[in-house]
């Protein structure tokens, strides 16, 4: 099981800030993860600059998701 | 005392910055930043702004922030407090802290602080205008401000 999680105008776009889903077959980056996702929700391959987070922790599109992550995508940040 | 704290409540400027000094006196510095919510009006003035941040991941991003300026500068103690929630202009939605013998490593951790804060810190603003709700995009200057400090 994956725990995906959307913030600001991506929770917005997809109307959800959180879903539970198993790991998709094939799935070993946030990138492929990202595309299997998009068929459902088209604002991940639309969203210009998108960030993403493995288990809160911000990294590359190429990083490696396994099974139990936390998976967060989210534009860029704009605190402060 | 706590380093880090994301907050509704507003916080105490004054007590704060007594705070990080109280009972050290090899403190010779304090250094400290607030940030105030903005009536921008390039787009309609702003009538209130919400944030939104990633619970857990925040006050980790935060964490290491500190341990960052700690590795690189001699400070003592360090206070972040970023607000989150509903907020108008004028509100303080940001406050860093940062004590040191010397008044450099104050005024250069708090600046590195605040710095990596805006571009490394899950947090989201948006803003309500009259024209509607618009979420603040990201700005190059603060990508370039933090990229100063590599």
């Amino acid at each position: 099981m994956l725990k995906i999680l959307y913030f600001a105008n991506l929770r917005e776009a997809i109307g959800s800030g959180a879903e539970d889903i198993e790991l998709p077959a094939g799935v070993a980056t946030v990138g492929e993860l990202r595309s299997a996702l998009g068929a459902r929700h088209a604002a991940l391959l639309t969203a210009k600059n998108l960030r993403c987070a493995v288990n809160q922790k911000m990294c590359g599109m190429e990083a490696p998701v396994a099974d139990g992550d936390e998976v967060a995508f989210f534009p860029p940040v704009t605190g402060g | 005392m706590k380093d880090i704290s994301v907050q509704e409540a507003d916080f105490d400027v004054g007590a704060e910055i007594a705070a990080l000094s109280a009972g050290d006196v090899d403190a010779g510095a304090v250094a400290s930043f607030v940030g105030l919510v903005r009536q921008d009006k390039h787009d309609g003035a702003v009538a209130a702004m919400t944030l939104e941040h990633y619970p857990g991941m925040t006050e980790q991003a935060l964490a290491g922030i500190v341990d960052q300026a700690r590795a690189r500068w001699q400070i003592r103690n360090v206070r972040v407090i970023h607000r989150v929630g509903r907020l108008l202009p004028g509100e303080r939605i940001v406050f860093v802290a940062v004590a040191s013998a010397h008044r450099h490593d104050a005024f250069a951790a708090c600046e590195f602080i605040m710095d990596y804060l805006k571009t490394r810190a899950p947090f989201w603003k948006k803003e309500e205008t009259p024209a509607g709700g618009r979420w603040v995009d990201a700005r190059e200057s603060d990508d370039r401000a933090a990229n100063r400090w590599k």
